[in-house]
């Protein structure tokens, strides 16, 4: 798009070293990028592509015992590998400037925005008091922060997500740099507020003529936002192109691959539903209350309100939406980690809300949960077999027996059944939400919970596990309320979707109808705020 | 195994362990090298070391055996530094284990027994312990292992309270597992390195606190244990200086030692820290 205008920042053949035990020598290979001034360049890859680590060497900000170790990175006609620690000081703020996924931990809690972005200025310029608290509220305004003069007095935790990052972004950009760097700025976010930020990145880099480097693992993002695409896969470039060129026809088969596990955010041809209700939530309300003392200056919290779902047997319904949206404190009633203040939840003709505690002990044999986090909700210190095998010998299987059942749930789920013995830690992301899926299905319930069981895999390993658990609701017939923010893989994996905000269901219904034609304003504008909605429309009409 | 590796890479820890186990050596080898009595009269009284062969280490002012006593000594320290550790640790982990997990009024009761005896100086608590209820040794052992229990249940407690909400503990509820064995089978485990790790700093504390009761006289005069010898040699303090100081090296070399272990199972158990 700017292919005239000098590279800004250049990576010529730039290497950087692991210690030795590491998983590879290299945490990248031989990486040449050019960022020109005036483009947003992506570098797009998965995992322990080494995506981060090329920002962080730029940055000459290498945890220790990760060393450069060839290669050069030119900006302003040096080279910053060979700069010594106090020239490199100078150029990190004034001349490059970095953006971090989660602003709350890039912000010191104990000092005010505008004192932190007013130090920018302390540091690099020989800016006073007064010109500097002006500087500050011109920037806030900058980054369109509702209320300037008061966001410059507020604590980072007196600020929402989105908010924190547009002072963040304001903090980077106080001194002019001629290179942003960001991070997954907007990883952490929710969807809409994403949607919003990205446009704000847009927006000033095209005003300032900054030259970006936005380092993401989303595709979505990449083509709502990039120039040009460099895509990275265990430490190497193996491609990079104008944006258009890579998204639409890309020539390596990583990229192919990477692109095509993306999903579509139209949904498949509606499946024939069973009338039959296996799972029926009944006007549930579970409401928190923190602090205060005898009654006074108690906080309330509404997690869920009068929510009403029902489940045909054999189906799935998403539930989606944002984060504090309530919708994991409704997959914690259903499976009465939580219990509800009111409400019913019927599963096959029994009210799980009534049950007491030991009757819930037996009944939890008919509905699983699969949690979020496959580092988490794995006990480290058991062996994969023997955590699988735990559900089936608590409810009265004999040892040897469930041992030997967990063997086959492993070959079920796609494990080589002879790992049974080793250990969490030995296991992949993906393959540790294959054993919480196995540890789920080893008490064969009829339905399943899960809890944002794919939201913290890579796209291509996520790809797998969702055709692994359509396969096995073929297979076993299984019922599943699937909650998600993620609308595309609702939009693959749901028959019927319930759309969730502060606690209320705003709109249900068969997943095809909702997403195709949104009737409630909000819905309209979760699906309106997914990054690289064309992208993923496009594609569809391509495949069909 | 890299458990042990990461162990055996730090000097200190080594030291610590070397130590350790030629303190142990003592114990184990007391019966050999002197099979008599070792609170029997044996010669002289007031001997300085070196001076008879027979008495490598000296006599005390009634004329025992100084060496015969460090080795016998060695024994009796060991003993009051293991059981009374367990005993504290045990009492620890099931009161941090039960008020972490359960939070709430549990918590809260608990919580206000554990400050009861935190704000008591322990070492008044034990004196009043064997004023009441005699020094024989096991009343001893039992009373050090009654006031140490609070720091390792305030440590179980705050891993507890960081480990019962993460997801794998949620996943064992949805799986049905009763209480009892959500604490103690899944959560303990995870929850012990750091208990382990202070464990060794309440052996060594539990050695001193026998030593200082003794020094004052008040432990059990019926054994060969190191602080009766500091004690005994305080009213010779000023000319043989000797018969406390011996023991007082062995004291010092056992705490050394398990302090040493202590940071160096510390260091192995959270490789992360190291380096820092």
């Amino acid at each position: 798009m700017t292919d005239a205008s000098p590279a800004v920042l250049t990576l010529d053949a730039l290497s950087v070293r692991l210690p030795a035990g590491a998983d590879r020598p290299h945490a990248m290979k031989d990486v040449s990028l050019a960022i020109s001034s005036n483009e947003i360049l992506c570098v797009v890859g998965e995992s322990g592509s080494g995506k981060s680590m090329t920002a962080n060497a730029i940055m000459r900000l290498l945890p220790g015992g990760v060393e450069i170790d060839g290669g050069k990175v030119l900006f302003d006609g040096r080279d910053l590998t060979q700069l010594t620690e106090a020239e490199m000081r100078d150029v990190r703020g004034a001349g490059i400037a970095m953006i971090f996924q989660e602003p709350m931990t890039a912000l010191n809690p104990l000092r005010t925005i505008g004192d932190q972005i007013g130090e920018m200025f302390a540091i690099h310029t020989k800016l006073k008091g007064a010109a500097i608290t002006e500087r500050v509220l011109s920037l806030l305004e900058e980054v369109r922060i509702p209320d300037p003069k008061l966001a410059a007095r507020a604590y980072p935790h007196e600020l929402s997500g989105g908010q924190r990052q547009r002072a963040m972004i304001a903090m980077a950009l106080a001194l002019d740099p001629k290179v942003l760097i960001a991070d997954e700025p907007t990883t952490a976010l929710d969807v809409t507020t994403q949607a919003q930020i990205l446009a704000l990145i847009r927006d000033l880099q095209a005003r300032k003529g900054t030259a970006v480097l936005f380092i993401t693992h989303d595709f979505g993002v990449v083509a709502e936002i990039a120039d040009r695409v460099a895509v990275m896969q265990h430490g190497l470039v193996v491609e990079q192109g104008p944006a258009a060129q890579i998204l639409d026809d890309p020539q390596h088969p990583y990229t192919k691959q990477l692109i095509a596990a993306v999903p579509p955010l139209k949904a498949p041809p509606p499946r024939p539903l069973s009338g039959e209700t296996i799972l029926a939530v009944e006007h549930v309300s579970k409401t928190f209350r923190t602090g205060g003392f005898l009654g006074r200056g108690v906080r309330v919290t509404h997690a869920v309100k009068d929510v009403t779902l029902s489940l045909p047997k054999g189906g799935t319904i998403g539930i989606v939406g944002e984060s504090g949206s309530g919708k994991s404190t409704l997959a914690r009633c259903i499976v009465r980690l939580i219990d509800p203040d009111t409400g019913v939840i019927n599963l096959n003709g029994r009210d799980l809300a009534k049950l007491s505690r030991e009757e819930m002990r037996r009944a939890t044999r008919h509905i699983q949960m699969v949690f979020q986090d496959p580092f988490a909700s794995l006990n480290p210190r058991r062996k994969a077999g023997e955590l699988v095998a735990q559900g089936p010998i608590v409810h009265g299987m004999d040892r040897a027996e469930a041992l030997a059942k967990a063997k086959e749930l492993f070959s079920l789920v796609g494990l080589d059944p002879a790992a049974t013995d080793r250990y969490p830690h030995e296991f992949s992301g993906g393959q540790r939400q294959r054993i919480g899926l196995a540890r789920a299905l080893a008490l064969q319930p009829e339905v399943l919970v899960a809890d944002e069981a794919v939201s913290a895999l890579d796209v291509s390993v996520q790809a797998q596990v969702l055709r692994l658990l359509a396969e096995l609701r073929q297979r076993l017939g299984l019922s599943i309320v699937f909650i998600t923010h993620d609308l595309r893989v609702a939009a693959q994996v749901c028959d019927l979707v319930a759309v969730m905000k502060n606690g209320e269901v705003v709109e249900a219904g068969p997943i095809g109808k909702v997403f195709g034609d949104p009737q409630h304003p909000y819905t309209q504008a979760l699906l309106a705020s997914i990054p690289g909605r064309e992208f993923g429309v496009k594609r569809e009409a391509v495949s069909v | 195994m890299a458990f042990v590796r990461a162990y055996f890479r730090s000097p200190p820890a080594v030291i610590g362990l070397f130590l350790l186990l030629c303190v142990i050596a003592m114990a184990v080898s007391a019966g050999w090298f002197f099979p008599r009595d070792p609170l029997a009269l044996a010669g002289r009284p007031l001997v300085w070391p070196f001076a008879n062969p027979r008495f490598p280490l000296g006599t005390d002012n009634s004329g025992r055996d100084i060496a015969a006593q460090i080795f016998y000594g060695a024994r009796i320290s060991l003993l009051i530094g293991g059981v009374a550790t367990v005993i504290a640790v045990i009492i620890g982990i099931v009161i941090g284990a039960v008020s972490g997990y359960y939070g709430g009024w549990v918590d809260n009761v608990l919580m206000r027994i554990t400050e009861a005896f935190q704000t008591l100086p322990n070492f008044l608590l034990l004196l009043v312990l064997v004023a009441v209820f005699g020094s024989n040794i096991t009343t001893v052992i039992i009373a050090i292992g009654i006031v140490s229990w609070p720091a390792p249940a305030r440590l179980t407690r705050a891993e507890f309270l960081s480990l019962r909400n993460r997801e794998f503990v949620q996943a064992g509820r949805t799986l049905g597992l009763k209480d009892m064995k959500l604490i103690f089978g899944e959560i303990l485990p995870n929850a012990l390195p750091p208990v382990i790790v202070y464990a060794s700093v309440v052996m060594a504390v539990s050695i001193l606190l026998e030593s200082a009761l003794a020094f004052l006289r008040l432990s059990d005069p019926n054994v060969a244990s190191w602080g009766n010898l500091i004690g005994l040699g305080r009213d010779v303090l000023r000319v043989q200086w000797y018969v406390s100081a011996i023991p007082g090296i062995a004291i010092l070399v056992t705490v050394l030692a398990v302090s040493l272990v202590g940071q160096g199972l510390n260091d192995a158990l959270n490789p992360r820290l190291k380096g820092r």
